[in-house]
């Protein structure tokens, strides 16, 4: 879908994509642009540095939620805080995808993980993080949205949303991300199926989908 | 005239297009293997299709092609 945006705003030939350490590492396979690998976490910072570089070129990363919930977390809120003129695509399948199926702070209370598995304790780890809505209130950004993989409709919205942090950054209103709640069938133990439907049963009620800033 | 084409050594049959499609168009195949060694999801009711491309929105290795 993000590939498709890029190509519908005709911004192929000044778009790179930053792609940090996870399951995210290997976008490069996948999009026939430049992209730069960056340490885990700190695909935001190489974002910065890029588009300071080259301010009329579009930058995104492309990070998972032990990326950027966890070990980026400081990065992606002084990004945020700095008002970069970057996009951020933050997959969040509530755990650890390529590493093994660990906890990751998105893991939902009760969930089973490698690293909990008795399931996550609110007591012991605290609750999941909702990185949207936090990042909503920092001044520096200017499009922060939800959106889920697990239906038709969702799927169009998807895309919808990240066309709009597209034209947020080439309008050089300030920093854009979208937050899409994805399945990791493989290590949540189920089929792909099954996978979508927790996305509904389970993600959404905990973290609503919307946009929770535009301006 | 509406044509699926589905590329099926891109196909990892993980059965999503067959879970979005409202009209029954895809299955997966029961016998038949792709070069990755999954059974891939082939058209089989081609009459039925509505052109709506939610299978194609929704296959995660845009491996299905609608044409109207």
């Amino acid at each position: 879908m993000v590939a498709e945006v890029i190509e519908e705003l005709g911004i192929r030939e000044k778009t790179a994509g930053i792609a940090p350490v996870g399951c995210a590492v290997f976008a490069y396979n996948y999009f026939d642009i430049d992209m730069y690998e960056a340490a885990h976490g700190r695909a935001p910072a190489v974002a910065t540095g890029y588009k300071r570089v080259q301010p009329d070129h579009y930058i995104f990363t492309y990070q998972g939620d032990g990326d950027l919930a966890s070990i980026g977390t400081a990065e992606i809120v002084q990004a945020a805080h700095r008002g970069e003129k970057i996009t951020t695509i933050f997959i969040n399948n509530a755990i650890y995808g390529m590493t093994g199926g660990q906890m990751a702070p998105t893991t939902l209370v009760g969930q089973k993980t490698t690293t909990s598995p008795l399931g996550r304790d609110k007591e012991h780890c605290g609750e999941p993080i909702r990185m949207a809505e936090m990042l909503a209130t920092i001044s520096g950004s200017a499009f922060i949205a939800r959106c889920a993989l697990n239906t038709t409709p969702n799927l169009i919205k998807t895309k919808q949303a990240i066309k709009k942090a597209f034209e947020t950054q080439i309008a050089r209103k300030g920093f854009s991300m979208v937050e899409i709640l994805s399945p990791c069938p493989t290590n949540w133990g189920k089929s792909p199926a099954e996978a979508m439907d927790w996305i509904g049963e389970a993600m959404i009620p905990y973290y609503p989908l919307g946009v929770f800033k535009e301006v | 005239m509406i044509k699926v084409t589905i590329y099926e050594d891109w196909c990892k049959g993980c059965g999503l297009c067959v879970r979005a499609c409202p009209k029954g168009v895809l299955a997966l195949s029961t016998s038949h293997l792709n070069k990755k060694g999954y059974y891939p999801a082939e058209v089989v009711n081609q009459d039925a299709c509505i052109a709506c491309t939610a299978c194609a929105r929704t296959c995660p290795d845009v491996a299905i092609e609608i044409e109207k």
